[in-house]
């Protein structure tokens, strides 16, 4: 009896927690989308979750497209059809592995922080300052770190899959002499527009989910279960946001893949 | 002054209030009339801010009503709600500045989301402000650059900006030394002379504005035990008020050549 | 100062990441942004197994369009092919498109040997002389029984 009303609770639990992160995101879309606008904070935002997330997207990018060159030319090899490196290496990583890795990235550079910059602003009562002052918090707030998210991930993506073709490039060609023209000529051919569409889906729905999950965490803090209070409150919040969106990333990676192919 | 009782601006009407099991407001009524200084006082996890966040809108009564400026805050929709609060000004216990904005910005900032106020207008009002608090050098400054004292006077600079109706102050002395939260009550008095608001103040211990103030209330038992005169307040037979004021006001009282008032009440 | 160096770095990340996606798309994603004047024309196959949309048009080894579409005729049960070809690129009414592979398992694309002939293909004519898609063994006992 006592497992049956704990199951209970449990899914009342979930099912509270889901319709509040969905209210969240309903309203932080409501305000995004209506007046007033306004740039300067959108642009704040650009600059942190995209500008600063550069050089960590370009340098893991180089490295996934040199070790996909470098196993796939030796998978390749066996088969005699080096040819299709270049293939091999654009389509997985525009399709799986630019999307992907650089939306864990982000989270783990621009996902925490947001998580942990919102949930120390709900501590020190600083959301209730702004609820106070007549300010609206979801649209001071949280809006314009949405907007950043879902302009700058799909143009991180698009750089790390370039990079990650150049680093392609380096091992296959320098390296391990394939031609470069093969290398780009079967890329050429083999990537469609149909390939980068599913791979800006994915980059556009990672960046909502990545700021919609961090952001909410850290706005809800005070009604996490164990307490968010305190420097450790927000610690373990931040480290819960991360997994979650992470997770969900990878989860909405299969779903988004199973649509589109 | 109690020629003619001016206007009701908050009320709360019975207000009941429960956190899981436990019940922190268990019917509490207050009446703050326009123009007062009303001072809530009561031990630490009493529920004091619980009443406070009542009162700005930010929790909802489990029974009971809270009425500001006539209008039932439960029956309020977010708009309303926000029209409400354009007329508050409230000094957080941890004062809440935005620690990422200067100190100029944070108190700009209502003025830049609610107002349309040119950049110019809004310079003059904000300046005007920290002028006031004594801070005009310090507007270029972060929050974290401050001490506790000047953050205060900060948020306090923030919260009357609007030139609000009714200020809250959650615990503003706490944590500062007695010649700062003197300053405090000092900038207090300037203020609500010069702009005529109505404050309402909430304190764990007994703030030296006691004897100013036009109501006290203690908050004891999940109700409000008092809301009189403070004269009648440190008379009263009520055991848990007597208490509280043997408490906290006769060390503070005594080392302030105020024996008369704990012989009195021992 | 400050926010102006904010928007100089929000400015150049939008540039870089803007450049980025301009290079996918056009280079790789076959976009053409510019609407370019590249004509199309027909052609008939009895097979095309293994041709793929974008599938590369040679002439002589040249790349000079791609494939644009594939379908299938109702009637005929024959497969319909359409040619993207680039806008400087004359071919005569009686050249010869076959489906040819690169390498052994590399990927089909479509050759075209020119004509001679003074007439020229224009924006939705049909090539009518083709070749299908071949395999290997068709292939050896074309070479044995033709000769």
């Amino acid at each position: 009896m006592n497992l049956i009303a704990t199951l209970g609770a449990e899914t009342l639990r979930v099912l509270e927690l889901l319709g509040r992160f969905g209210l969240f995101l309903l309203t932080c879309l409501y305000c995004a989308v209506t007046p007033p606008y306004k740039i300067a904070p959108i642009v704040r935002q650009i600059r942190f979750i995209g500008a600063h997330s550069l050089f960590v997207i370009s340098f893991t990018g180089l490295f996934t497209g040199m070790v996909l060159s470098l196993q796939g030319y030796y998978t390749l090899a066996k088969f005699g059809s080096v040819g299709f490196l270049g293939a091999a290496v654009s389509l997985s990583l525009i399709r799986e592995l630019g999307p992907v890795i650089g939306a864990l990235m982000v989270i783990g550079r621009a996902g925490s922080a947001i998580c942990a910059e919102v949930g120390i602003m709900r501590n020190s009562e600083q959301i209730d300052a702004l609820e106070c002052m007549a300010i609206d918090p979801y649209r001071f707030l949280i809006a314009p770190k949405l907007i950043a998210g879902l302009i700058a991930m799909p143009l991180l993506t698009c750089v790390f899959d370039v990079v990650g073709i150049f680093g392609g490039f380096l091992v296959g060609v320098e390296l391990f002499d394939v031609s470069a023209g093969a290398y780009f000529q079967g890329m050429y051919s083999s990537v469609g527009w149909h390939d980068i569409e599913m791979g800006l889906v994915k980059s556009v729905v990672f960046g909502l989910l990545l700021v919609w999950i961090c952001a909410a965490k850290g706005f809800f803090l005070h009604l996490e279960r164990d307490g968010g209070f305190g420097a450790e409150g927000v610690s373990r919040t931040t480290t819960s946001a991360v997994v979650i969106a992470s997770v969900s990333v990878l989860v909405w990676d299969y779903l988004i893949s199973a649509v589109l192919l | 002054m109690e020629t003619k009782p001016s206007e009701i601006v908050i009320e709360l009407d019975n207000v009941e209030k429960c956190f899981g099991q436990q019940k922190v407001l268990n019917g509490v009524s207050l009446q703050v009339r326009a123009g007062t200084t009303t001072v809530i006082v009561g031990a630490s996890g009493q529920g004091k801010s619980v009443i406070l966040k009542h009162m700005l809108g930010l929790m909802r009564p489990d029974s009971g009503r809270v009425v500001v400026f006539g209008q039932d805050l439960a029956q309020s929709n977010t708009k309303q709600l926000r029209d409400i609060r354009s007329n508050f000004g409230v000094l957080f216990q941890n004062v809440a500045l935005f620690d990422s904005m200067s100190v100029y910005d944070n108190v700009a900032l209502p003025l830049r989301e609610r107002t349309h106020k040119s950049e110019a207008d809004i310079r003059v009002d904000v300046e005007e402000k920290l002028a006031l608090m004594g801070l005009e050098d310090h507007g270029a400054k972060f929050p974290a650059q401050l001490s506790g004292g000047m953050q205060k006077r900060v948020g306090l600079a923030r919260a009357l900006v609007l030139n609000p109706r009714v200020v809250f102050f959650d615990e503003p002395t706490t944590g500062l030394d007695v010649s700062k939260s003197n300053e405090i009550y000092r900038l207090f008095f300037e203020t609500q002379a010069r702009l005529n608001y109505t404050a309402v103040i909430v304190s764990h211990d007994v703030p030296k504005i006691f004897k100013l103030s036009d109501v006290v209330a203690l908050m004891a038992d999940g109700k409000l035990q008092g809301c009189m005169s403070p004269e009648a307040f440190q008379l009263s037979d009520n055991p848990l008020i007597r208490s509280f004021v043997l408490e906290t006001m006769g060390p503070i009282y005594s080392s302030e050549t105020e024996e008369t008032l704990l012989y009195e009440t021992l | 100062m400050k926010r102006f160096n904010a928007e100089i770095v929000v400015g150049l990340f939008m540039l870089i990441g803007f450049s980025c996606f301009a290079y996918l798309s056009l280079k790789l994603g076959d976009v053409d942004l510019f609407g370019s004047n590249s004509y199309h024309v027909e052609a008939r196959f009895g097979s095309v197994a293994g041709l793929k949309l974008g599938a590369n048009i040679q002439i002589a080894g040249v790349s000079v369009g791609k494939v644009s579409a594939i379908g299938l005729d109702p009637v005929s049960y024959d497969a319909l092919v359409q040619f993207e070809i680039d806008p400087d690129i004359e071919l005569q009414e009686d050249c010869i498109a076959s489906i040819r592979t690169a390498g052994m398992i590399g990927d089909r694309y479509i050759s075209i040997s020119p004509g001679g002939s003074p007439m020229l293909l224009e924006e939705g004519d049909e090539i009518f002389e083709t070749e299908s898609a071949i395999n290997l063994e068709e292939l050896i006992s074309k070479y044995i029984f033709d000769k």
